[in-house]
């Protein structure tokens, strides 16, 4: 089955077909189409929806519900993700899983509604206090906004750490075809540890506290060594990169742009090609490495060089190797142009 | 000594490090109490298996290493929050929050407030006992006037700290809840009474009749440096004045249990049936190239729909094709944009800066957008913008009057589809006519007299652009 749809509606389809139980969420520009498909759908299929009173509420609402052993989603944009991360703090620490899709807008502050992706760091470096992680996806078409809904409550679950779907405005609002999935993702059962009402859960305990400090390093410890059992999940895509000499290196809808730009490159006789994360946590850091050996690297994002410098991290921790990676990028709402991107990477050679 | 094993509570408590059988509360606390008379009520009515108690950070924060029933930490302020999300995806258990004057009245009160409001499934039992307890004697949104804190070292000023906040009274307010009512635990007599209070919020829970609330009036001797006795005789001959022992509300009779949601529809057949085009996936054809099309005016002319269409039509000819549109405020001030791209391909960029096809339906847009077109474009422009810029060289201009024919025919809303007729008939999409068709006449499926009218205004367009 097709349908022609927004990204935002696509992201609801996935949720449905990932078996959510419940979606709880505050509206917000260019996130609320999210909200609006779901208090159509999440009803009509026997499953709950819920506007809440804030940001804050939706996420110690998805606590809530991930606590008793269902699978919660909720959906914002910057501002709203601010107020989050004390919520995904908790669900960090308390090993909860549950989707937080963010349609980046640009800021800081109020900003305004137009695509940006500087909510980077945040989302893939924690966001929040103390040392955890969160798993990030980074759609780039409408598809990806229904199947990597789907990834995130898998890997989420698998994880049992927060999954975010980190995805932008533009995204958010354009529509194209969806091939919607065929059936439901089988159900992961998490009686073990969640606190359902019932006998068999009623020994148990959801919880951030680790009042003891040996204790709570222990806890960290773990929390580490998941973190790093990420990695296998790690995922990314290359296009035209097998010759390149240039790589543009980009997720999410600057992807999209930058495939347009190493083709029309190539049309002028630069070869160029695209190194595409799918997953920013866990990062493709050694496929990155490896992609990038001989070549020049160009960053293409919407947001000050906060992916660029991410990409030099991992560069260096993985491939433990200083490489020179360019960037063009705009911040504040402006997408950048093909030829932008062009310009930029005739300038490496 | 332990005389008598509390019921519902745990017989030792581990959960804090140490093999116990004492609580953390100090001496004279009213915790203590209160987490009794909650597990004792539990373990009366037969619920350690359903309840889920969703705890607070404060004193209370550790009633879980006692409560032998599910339990779930939140942060602090929003257990209301968390027993909201635990009650919406569990319809059959018992679910109760516990929280302190801090925790529900000053960080948490907006998501208290709001829960009571909504009439969540829920007991919520809140501690009042004037003051922080677990940071060490701040003053509270409860601390009465005069009372010196750590924060409020010369006595809470109204003047510059505000009055005591009586939440009770603020709830009663509320529709929602089913039971509220203030109790005190600091002496027997009021003891039995808070016993039978928390014990009907927690029947109204058994029985799914929605929000019960219970304020609790608590001694604190460790905060307010006095005596378990002089405490317990503050909260009956100080607080009470303040906070008057009362049943404000109890709805319980006549609430009715909440109602299940019959079974729902199989997912497939409910996206099934929403009635949009289902067509098989796009094909990939390095003939076809692509083309870029931007569809520019005013809110309210259909620009966003027109070009809606057209990426649906590309669609039915499994062409790649992505729709964008100009959205927030910029939408709402009352200009209309939106850029579709149809490919042989998977399409890169969904956003068109330089259009091949530049269909235009206001002044301002056409001056912003008609400079943008590529050589060998063309641009349809509605016969009423005055055009003071040419298009570039190479680029063909048509003009339509669509607004004026539509208008003269009865359906100035529909000026849109005249406009599609002149992009069907140039063939500057590159896309059928009947596609275009199929997909106008599927978007008025739920009015045919609307799709006849449309097709009618569609064939007099064309009509229109072969007189020219």
């Amino acid at each position: 089955m097709t349908k022609f749809i927004k990204g935002n509606e696509a992201v609801v389809i996935g949720a449905l077909y990932a078996g959510a139980d419940v979606y709880f969420g505050y509206p917000i520009t260019p996130a609320s189409e999210i909200a609006h498909a779901a208090a159509d759908w999440f009803p009509a299929l026997g499953r709950e929806f819920l506007q809440a009173e804030c940001e804050t509420a939706s996420i110690n609402m998805m606590f809530g519900a991930a606590a008793a052993g269902k699978l919660a989603i909720t959906a914002t944009s910057g501002p709203g993700m601010s107020l989050m991360q004390e919520g995904l703090s908790y669900m960090a620490g308390a090993e909860l899983p549950g989707v937080i899709v963010n349609i980046m807008r640009a800021g800081p502050g109020l900003g305004n509604v137009y695509p940006e992706q500087a909510d980077y760091n945040q989302a893939v470096k924690g966001g929040g206090h103390g040392n955890y992680q969160c798993v990030v996806l980074a759609p780039a078409s409408i598809q990806e906004m229904c199947d990597f809904t789907q990834r995130a409550f898998a890997l989420s679950c698998k994880y049992r750490t927060p999954a975010i779907v980190l995805s932008d405005g533009l995204l958010g609002q354009m529509m194209e075809n969806l091939i919607l999935p065929q059936s439901i993702m089988p159900r992961p059962d998490l009686q073990a540890w969640a606190v359902a009402g019932t006998a068999e859960t009623r020994k148990n305990l959801v919880s951030s506290i680790f009042l003891n400090a040996p204790e709570q390093e222990l806890h960290n410890q773990r929390l580490q060594a998941k973190y790093d059992s990420m990695r296998p999940d790690a995922a990314h895509e290359t296009y035209l990169c097998e010759d390149a000499e240039v790589v543009l290196v980009c997720y999410g809808i600057s992807s999209r742009i930058a495939r347009t730009a190493a083709e029309t490159l190539r049309s002028e006789g630069v070869k160029a090609g695209v190194f595409r994360p799918i997953t920013l946590n866990p990062f493709p850091a050694e496929a990155l490495c490896k992609t990038l050996v001989g070549r020049k690297a160009l960053a293409v994002e919407l947001s000050c060089g906060q992916f660029r410098d991410d990409l030099l991290m991992h560069l260096a921790k993985e491939g433990k190797r200083y490489q020179e990676v360019a960037l063009v990028n705009h911040m504040g709402g402006i997408v950048m142009s093909v030829e932008e991107i062009v310009a930029a990477a005739k300038k490496l050679r | 000594m332990i005389t008598k094993q509390t019921l519902g509570m745990y017989k030792v408590f581990t959960r804090g490090g140490d093999a116990t059988r004492a609580t953390h509360y100090c001496a004279g606390c009213g915790h203590g109490i209160i987490n009794k008379l909650i597990s004792e009520a539990l373990a009366e009515m037969g619920l350690q298996d359903k309840a889920i108690m969703v705890g607070p950070v404060g004193c209370g924060v550790f009633g879980y290493y006692y409560w032998d029933c599910g339990n779930i930490s939140a942060a602090h302020g929003r257990a209301h929050a968390v027993a909201t999300g635990v009650n919406r995806v569990l319809h059959d258990s018992v679910v109760l929050s516990y929280q302190g004057d801090g925790d529900l009245g000053a960080i948490g009160f907006n998501n208290a407030f709001q829960a009571a409001s909504r009439g969540e499934h829920f007991a919520a039992f809140f501690v009042n006992n004037a003051t922080y307890g677990m940071t060490g004697g701040q003053m509270a949104p409860t601390t009465l006037l005069g009372m010196e804190t750590l924060t409020s070292p010369l006595g809470r000023s109204a003047q510059h700290d505000g009055y005591p906040l009586h939440v009770c009274e603020v709830f009663n307010q509320l529709a929602g809840p089913v039971y509220i009512e203030r109790v005190s635990v600091a002496d027997s007599t009021r003891i039995l009474k808070a016993k039978k209070a928390i014990r009907k919020a927690i029947e109204i829970q058994r029985d799914k009749k929605g929000y019960a609330f219970v304020e609790i009036i608590a001694p604190c001797p460790t905060n307010m440096a006095i005596d378990a006795i002089k405490s317990a005789e503050f909260c009956m001959t100080v607080m009470e004045k303040e906070f008057p022992l009362h049943c404000f509300r109890d709805k319980s009779a006549e609430a009715l249990p909440r109602e299940e949601a019959p079974t729902p529809p199989d997912i497939n057949t409910f996206f099934a049936a929403d009635q949009t085009l289902d067509v098989p996936a796009a094909l990939t054809d390095d003939s076809f190239g692509e083309v870029r099309l931007k569809f520019s005016g005013f809110g309210g002319q259909g620009i966003l729909s027109l070009g809606h269409l057209v990426a649906d039509a590309a669609r039915l000819e499994r062409r790649f094709t992505s729709w964008f549109p100009t959205y927030g405020p910029e939408q709402r001030g009352g200009a209309a944009a939106c850029s579709v791209v149809i490919s042989g391909k998977p399409i890169g960029s969904p956003s068109v800066d330089t259009p091949d096809v530049l269909v235009c339906m206001n002044q301002p847009s056409y001056e912003k957008f008609v400079g943008s077109v590529v050589p060998g474009g063309t641009v349809i422009v509605d016969a009423t913008v005055t055009r003071t810029i040419e298009p570039p060289a190479g680029v063909k201009l048509v003009v339509m009057p669509a607004i004026d024919l539509s208008t003269q025919l009865g359906m100035p809303k529909a000026a849109n589809t005249l406009m599609l007729a002149a992009l069907s008939k140039y063939g500057v999409s590159r896309l059928k006519r009947e596609s275009l068709l199929t997909i106008m006449a599927n978007n008025f499926r739920k009015k045919p007299a609307f799709a006849e009218k449309n097709l009618a205004l569609f064939e007099a367009g064309e009509k229109s652009v072969a007189n020219t």
